[in-house]
């Protein structure tokens, strides 16, 4: 049997404010363990929340950024359950009105064009942090990250595939930094994805049972887990069993989804609205300044690429994935004015030595990258040399015109000192003339080669294989 | 009967209290007379009303994203029941 996987997720992202959501407290990471508390984020007796204005704004531009429908009148609820990192016993989140509703992104995969949709994102507080010990039967609570706001944006179950999932992942995770509402940092946490997923025969409409997936702190372990929960949920369909509804834990070790420890409460939240909270109400005068901040957005930035700097959609979409990946680029272009070769410095030997790292902590300065790509293009250094320049660059963080003086690179483009060079390799090596004037032309890069080694990979290697045609065959 | 022994056993649960089998059937009949009470309010139509969570007819309370001090770590902990000096600390979970 055909099966058709379905998949939604839940993504909370950790909105980029000053202060938590509810009180002053910084929402700065790494400070000492409960250093950042304050009766309300304690959940002390009397204390009562104030909503920061900056999590609405951003909730707003979110909801702008995605094409949805932003509520006129939204409102704060309580969802009631009991664990240590939530010390008033119950999360501050929206549940009946939340602040956004009905919104879409358009992914792609394979060249194939999909619209998702976004049922909802609420406002909601951060919990605390739990550390278990390891020997101990103790754990440790962390109250820092409690009342830091979050954005929890739903997805409708339009996915198809992991791999659709993971567009879609990104995709939203692109918005988010364009904005700059979230740092979107999926280890420290601030941009986390949980994802529920089943399995149904082709053509069926009712969905199948679902499992909810959690602890993937990753693209690459989101698109692992998916898969990997397909194949088995694939297995035991396909062996008649049935699927058992529960919360499985990716572990990225064992690659293999694991049912969560511990006996599972059925979920009873008992939402309420929040007396400590008054509605928020939001009017089209406050949609339209906070539409006059929207910054050039993703897919706007990937047509513009296409139409403005002529590139191949492929170059176009990878680059405008993230928004310092494409100032990066356009940077660069203003030092050098040929967008496709960049293009293909940033996507093959700067991407590569990122190593999946942020742009931002590059050495390299996106002028330095032009002025290096101007170099070859003057005949000052070689490819292959620049290559070698370039990863001096991301070392030292130096322009490449003081590496290439101080290691004394400087293309050799002088006729008649490679000429010099030319006539003792072919003094040098009889058997190989003979051979290439008998035909064997092939030999001609064994030749370039020795004048390369000669003069440490500086020869124009244009000028060197003109030379050589010409005194070998000459 | 509002709601049966059932319920207010799950309930009770849900809020980690105890009942033993006399307190649930006692806790049973005063909700039930409470719930009773509340239920006069079914007798009004409210079709046509808008859902009302506060009795005050204002909105938007806000406060600016301005970051202020923290209470001292010793003062937070202090209400724990039980603690390190640098965290609470609870019987492990998980």
């Amino acid at each position: 049997m055909e099966f058709e996987t379905v998949i939604g997720l839940e993504i909370h992202a950790q909105m980029k404010t000053d202060s938590k959501i509810f009180c002053g407290c910084t929402t700065s990471f790494g400070s000492p363990p409960n250093t950042n508390t304050c009766p309300v984020c304690l959940g002390l007796p009397g204390s009562l929340p104030v909503l920061n204005k900056r999590v609405v704004e951003f909730a707003i531009k979110m909801g702008l950024a995605t094409n949805s429908t932003i509520n006129a009148t939204n409102q704060f609820a309580r969802k009631n359950y009991f664990y240590p990192d939530l010390p008033k016993g119950y999360q501050t989140s929206q549940f009946d009105r939340p602040i956004i509703e009905h919104g879409y992104v358009d992914i792609e995969v394979d060249g194939e064009h999909k619209r998702i949709g976004i049922t909802r994102m609420h406002m909601e507080e951060d919990a605390g942090k739990l550390i278990h010990d390891d020997y101990e039967p103790f754990s440790y609570v962390d109250l820092n990250r409690t009342g830091t706001p979050l954005l929890e944006i739903v997805s409708e179950p339009d996915l198809r595939s992991p791999r659709q999932a993971s567009a879609y992942l990104k995709k939203i995770h692109a918005i988010l930094r364009y904005l700059d509402i979230c740092d979107g940092n999926m280890q420290e946490g601030s941009f986390r994805c949980d994802a529920n997923i089943s399995l149904r025969p082709f053509g069926r409409d009712e969905l199948g049972t679902r499992t909810e997936l959690k602890n993937m702190n990753s693209f690459r372990n989101v698109q692992a887990a998916l898969e990997y929960e397909e194949r088995r949920q694939r297995d035991i369909l396909l062996e008649g069993g049935s699927i058992t509804q529960q919360t499985l834990l990716w572990n990225p070790d064992t690659e293999k989804t694991e049912p969560m420890r511990g006996k599972e409460d059925a979920h009873d939240y008992r939402y309420f609205p929040c007396p400590d909270l008054i509605p928020v109400e939001i009017g089209d005068s406050w949609i339209a300044q906070v539409r006059k901040t929207l910054p050039e957005l993703p897919d706007q930035r990937k047509s513009r690429f296409l139409r403005e700097f002529d590139l191949p959609e492929y170059d176009a979409a990878i680059l405008t994935e993230s928004r310092e990946l494409a100032d990066y680029f356009e940077t660069a272009v203003k030092r050098y004015a040929q967008p496709k070769k960049v293009s293909n410095w940033m996507m093959t030997e700067l991407l590569r030595e990122l190593k999946g790292g942020s742009i931002s902590e590059c050495r390299v300065a996106p002028e330095q990258l032009g002025e290096l790509l101007d170099m070859i293009e003057q005949g000052t250094i070689s490819g292959k040399i620049a290559k070698a320049v370039f990863g001096d660059m991301l070392e030292s963080g130096l322009d490449p015109g003081i590496i290439v003086k101080k290691k004394d690179l400087l293309q050799v483009s002088d006729e008649s000192e490679l000429l010099a060079i030319v006539r003792e390799i072919i003094a040098e090596n009889p058997a190989q003339v003979t051979d290439y004037r008998n035909g064997k032309t092939k030999l001609l890069g064994y030749f370039v080669g020795q004048l390369m080694q000669r003069t440490k990979g500086k020869a124009n290697p244009g000028l060197a294989n003109q030379l050589f045609n010409k005194e070998l065959t000459g | 009967m509002k709601i049966s022994e059932k319920e207010v056993a799950h309930v009770a649960h849900l809020a980690r209290l105890h009942l033993d089998p006399e307190e649930l059937v006692r806790m049973t009949a005063q909700l039930d007379t409470i719930l009773s009470y509340v239920a006069k309010l079914d007798e009004l139509d409210t079709s046509g009303v808008e859902p009302t969570t506060h009795a005050f007819a204002i909105s938007n309370a806000f406060r600016e994203d301005e970051v202020q001090e923290s209470l001292d770590r010793s003062q937070a902990l202090a209400n724990g029941p039980k603690q390190n000096g640098e965290s609470f600390v609870v019987p492990r979970i998980i």
